[in-house]
């Protein structure tokens, strides 16, 4: 009877400081994301507040210091459009892409260690006319950025 | 295996600029084929790229990244001679790994 007790204060003992290494950020998914595994969660999510929730973050602070650039206001072809993206935000360690209105709204991450700069262009799909979001983590924090990309299918303007 | 990728790699002042073009189909999962079956999904999950052995930068994609994707991203030091090396990995397994030299 004791015994059994003690076991389960034991076990109990052992999950409160898993949790607990959890909440400090040690096992924090999206952080280094070489080593981990893909962050299969983050990329199954449709909008912002459930992106955040899967990289482990709160709602990020709209920031003037995150800049797109090369990045078209346009885009002829859904299928590949630049985008550039700078952050200011000191500290900066990763940048995310997100697409408001594609099927899964984040496109990629980026972990940026200290010594890389932090901006970067890649190519990304975009279903139709969206915000696209620059979500910058830095210190911990995140932070955000969106530009409207309208995207013409078929050719002619809109 | 897929086909190499194309890196460049140049010195500009005192950092290093690095352009690469991968060649992946990165398909969405979301198309389907002309019979209607979906096509079912494949694209790189995760890229790494080092130069003498640290990380410069680590990404993990989903499907939304473009066919046969671009990055470019600049990083400070490098040398000429000095080789940066990328590795992707798709949700197949598959991977490549191809090297450059700083220019």
């Amino acid at each position: 009877m004791n015994t059994n007790r003690r076991h389960a204060l034991k076990t109990g003992g052992a999950l409160s400081l898993l949790s607990l290494v959890a909440a400090a950020g040690w096992l924090k998914p999206g952080d280094a994301a070489a080593a981990d595994a893909w962050n299969k969660s983050a990329f199954e999510t449709h909008s912002l507040d459930e992106t955040m929730k899967a990289l482990g973050g709160t709602s990020p602070v709209p920031s003037n210091d995150i800049v797109f650039f090369s990045t078209p206001d346009i885009a002829e072809n859904g299928a590949v459009v630049p985008v550039g993206i700078t952050s200011k935000v000191p500290q900066t360690e990763s940048i995310a892409i997100l697409i408001e209105k594609n099927p899964n709204m984040l496109a990629a991450v980026f972990d940026i260690p200290p010594g890389t700069d932090p901006s970067l262009t890649t190519r990304i799909k975009m279903a139709q006319t969206s915000n696209v979001y620059a979500l910058v983590k830095a210190n911990g924090k995140y932070y955000a950025t969106s530009k409207e990309i309208k995207v013409t299918l078929g050719g002619c303007g809109g | 295996m897929a086909d190499p990728m194309k890196i460049r790699a140049n010195l500009v002042g005192d950092s290093t600029e690095v352009k690469v073009l991968m060649s992946h189909e990165m398909e969405t999962g979301q198309r389907k084929d002309a019979q209607g079956k979906t096509i079912p999904a494949w694209f790189i999950q995760k890229v790494n790229v080092t130069h003498n052995d640290k990380v410069v930068l680590a990404a993990q994609w989903g499907p939304a990244v473009s066919k046969n994707p671009f990055v470019s991203f600049t990083f400070k030091g490098g040398a000429r001679g000095d080789k940066v090396k990328i590795t992707w990995v798709d949700n197949h397994d598959d991977s490549r790994t191809d090297e450059a030299t700083v220019a």
